[in-house]
């Protein structure tokens, strides 16, 4: 509708019926209305009412945005839509596991990085460490970028959770 | 256990039954098939419910359709896993696209065969996901009947929609506790259906403000019941305003009042759409900002406040930005419109009012659905107006396949009250008519039911033909035979210099013998001077009846709004949309 708006960045959180076919229906939704996915994490969150939280990462005009919001409402499972980027200050986390498999100088210099991003150790052999890192996804972003010269071989993403700061939930 | 228990059990199909009469339903659609026969053994061991069988599951929905939206109640479909699910995903759509209920049952492999590409298996609520307002698979039988329950309450409640219980064959044996009632709500889905107040109450100010408002109505009025069209009739009344409507709420205002200015959008009139685009302030109650209706976007009534009351707020600045945003159903907003119009003593500006019917008249004179007539060939608007005016006081339900004579019924024929309007708007479903035919016919024994049809729609379901023989249901199938795919043909012409790409219909059938060996009664009309007689006979006669009328053959269905252009832009005639008058009296 208003083609020269800028694209923003929002962080949506979803909660939902945690009933069979709920994450398709949500994953359906963007494909089959042409919106983007950046990035989605999935998880119950209150067993005894079976209730899942989705986050989703996703871009758009702020048109776009507000449809999508619209669009997963009247989706018959789900109970609420929070959009953590316009309803006040929130933070956002997303973890990683990081493989660098290297020898020498570029197994201590990734050790060394690793502590200066404190990441923790929690696999290694005599050629590999396993990296976990949390942090705002930019922080992962550098983390991985600078371990790629040192022997970078897998990448593990749980994708972003985000949750509002203050006392009230979504 | 006890024996008393035992006997409180019910197998998962006589619980499918027990819901269905519990929620009211007389009538269900539908086609058997091994998945489920339980269900249809426990059908033959009661006598409250009325199964019709069709011929092609898509018939059963499109039934169904035809049966909701003309009683305002859920309609009820039941067809057999796999191919009878798959066969069923047209109607599903369709009935998705135009806010119709219905709850479709289908039959699924037993459970522990899904997945294994079993016989008939079909991942049911995965293809109908993107295709139903909801679906279900019940793998419980305990949890059956309160499934079915939500189910209807899906279906009927805020925007109105298709819903699909998808049920295992060993959970239709099965035995367990019958649970839920009509009563039964979902937990969370409780639709919003009062508007608020005080956006209710800025839209009244700009209504009242207004110097050149026009409402804009849709279906949504229509699938707000009957009260509603009262409440718009009364307002609209109130303030004198002009009105038009979309393809789907015709009937929510009366045509043959003197505000009514006809249909808008591609097909639409004239005053209609360049109303839409000059006006000052837009009224849109229950319609959708659809690109059939707005044309191109960055040109749409560009000088406009918009006021957009919707019960599903997805519509609302959906295609279009609108200034006051309502989200509610309609019946209940326009109710609380009227109570503050009324309460702060509103007027509107009659002087500026008086200016803008001038304007309206002079748009009015052009005359839009003029056509010319012809002594030789039987022109289709001809035929429609002819109809109209033999039938109009039988007040006869219409519906219509999809095309040319789809927008030519909706031009020349005029409704004065809602739910007697049935066609496929949003999908465009050719083959709609004549099931949705059936349909209506069920739920109103005693009304004349007319299906619209073209000579290629109605060969898509022409199967149902033998539903309506079966069932002795006197359904009127009135072909506008123009040999053609006539709205195809028509932008062929438009827009392909008249390269007529496979949109003649060839090898066609001769529709009367075709009646006639279906049971029914077959008739035809070929000059101009035989439509008349033709419109008594079929409906003197009570049996299912195909009219074969044959109509001119090139004729293209003006007004148009051209794909992309904007309401001022419309075409009256084919030599204002450049075409040559091919309609030569000697080519037909």
């Amino acid at each position: 509708m208003h083609r020269d708006e800028p694209i923003e960045k929002h962080t949506i959180a979803v909660l939902v019926d945690n009933e069979a076919g709920v994450l398709a229906r949500v994953i359906g939704l963007f494909s089959g209305r042409g919106y983007n996915i950046e990035s989605l994490t999935v998880a119950e969150v209150n067993h005894t009412e079976g209730l899942s939280r989705i986050t989703i990462v996703t871009s758009g005009t702020p048109a776009v945005i507000e449809q999508i919001k619209a669009q997963l409402e009247r989706l018959v499972p789900v109970h609420k839509v929070g959009d953590l980027t316009t309803e006040g200050p929130s933070v956002e986390r997303e973890m990683a596991l990081v493989k660098v498999a290297s020898t020498g100088d570029h197994r201590v210099e990734s050790l060394r990085l690793a502590d200066a991003f404190r990441a923790r150790v929690i696999d290694t052999t005599t050629g590999s460490f396993t990296f976990e890192i949390t942090g705002d996804s930019a922080k992962i972003d550098a983390f991985v970028d600078l371990m790629k010269p040192l022997g970078l071989v897998d990448v593990s993403r749980t994708g972003v959770v985000a949750i509002k700061r203050g006392p009230e939930a979504m | 256990m006890p024996p008393e228990a035992t006997d409180r059990r019910l197998s998962g199909a006589e619980m499918v039954i027990k819901a269905l009469i519990d929620q009211g339903v007389d009538t269900i659609f539908g086609y058997p098939g091994g998945a489920v026969l339980p269900i249809y053994d426990a059908l033959f061991q009661q006598n409250s419910i009325r199964h019709i069988l069709v011929r092609h599951e898509q018939g059963a929905v499109h039934a169904a359709e035809g049966y909701a939206r003309s009683t305002g109640k859920p309609g009820v479909v039941l067809v057999t896993s796999g191919p009878g699910a798959t066969n069923a995903v047209t109607g599903l759509v369709d009935a998705l696209m135009d806010s119709v209920p219905i709850v479709c049952l289908t039959g699924q492999v037993p459970t522990h065969l899904i997945g294994s590409d079993a016989f008939q298996e079909a991942d049911t609520v995965g293809i109908t996901r993107a295709g139903t307002k909801h679906n279900y698979l019940v793998k419980d039988v305990n949890k059956l009947s309160e499934t079915i329950h939500e189910a209807f309450f899906v279906a009927t409640n805020g925007r109105p929609g298709p819903v699909v219980v998808d049920l295992p064959k060993d959970i239709q044996i099965e035995k367990g506790d019958y649970l839920g009632s009509p009563q039964t709500r979902h937990r969370s889905y409780q639709p919003q259906v009062k508007g608020d107040l005080a956006a209710i109450t800025e839209a009244v100010e700009l209504i009242a403000s207004a110097k050149r408002p026009i409402f804009y109505t849709g279906g949504g009025i229509i699938n707000s019941g009957p009260g509603a069209s009262q409440l718009l009739r009364e307002f609209v009344r109130m303030t004198g305003y002009p009105i038009t409507s979309t393809l789907m709420g015709l009937g929510c205002y009366p045509a043959s009042d003197k505000q009514w200015l006809g249909m808008l959008g591609m097909h639409g009139t004239y005053e209609a759409n360049l109303a839409m685009h000059d006006c000052d302030v837009m009224i849109n109650i229950g319609a959708r900002f659809d690109d059939r209706i707005t044309g191109r976007l960055d040109a749409f009534s560009p000088g406009s406040k918009k006021i957009h009351v919707d019960i599903d707020r997805s519509s609302i600045n959906k295609n279009v930005h609108v200034d006051v945003g309502i989200v509610g159903d309609a019946g209940h907003v326009i109710e609380d419109m009227i109570k503050v119009w009324k309460s702060k003593v509103h007027k509107p500006d009659a002087k500026a009012l008086e200016a803008w019917w001038a304007q309206i008249d002079e748009w009015r004179g052009a005359d839009c659905l003029a056509y010319q007539n012809s002594d030789e060939v039987i022109m289709p608007q001809y035929a429609l107006q002819r109809l109209n005016a033999l039938t109009r006081d039988k007040k006869p339900f219409i519906t219509t396949e999809v095309g040319q004579h789809q927008m030519w019924a909706a031009q020349f024929i005029e409704f004065d009250d809602p739910n007697h309007w049935m066609t496929s708007g949003g999908l465009g479903t050719m083959g709609y008519g004549m099931p949705a035919a059936i349909g209506v016919q069920l739920a109103h024994p005693d009304a004349l039911v007319i299906d619209v049809a073209g000579e290629a729609s109605i060969l898509m379901n022409i199967q149902e033909f033998s539903t309506a023989v079966q069932h002795e249901l006197p359904i009127k199938i009135f072909i506008l035979n123009n040999e053609y795919m006539g709205m195809v043909r028509q932008w062929q012409d438009i827009t392909y210099d008249g390269r007529y790409s496979h949109s003649y219909s060839d090898s066609l059938p001769d529709f009367v013998k075709l009646a006639e060996a279906m049971h029914g009664v077959g008739l035809r009309a070929e000059k101009p001077g035989e439509v008349d007689d033709v419109i008594n006979e079929m409906m003197s006669i009570d049996r299912p009846v195909i009219v074969d009328c044959q109509v001119a053959k090139l004729e293209n269905c003006f007004p148009m709004v051209p794909s992309g252009a904007a309401h001022n832009e419309i075409l009256l005639s084919a030599e204002q949309a450049g075409l040559e008058r091919q309609d030569d009296l000697s080519l037909v």
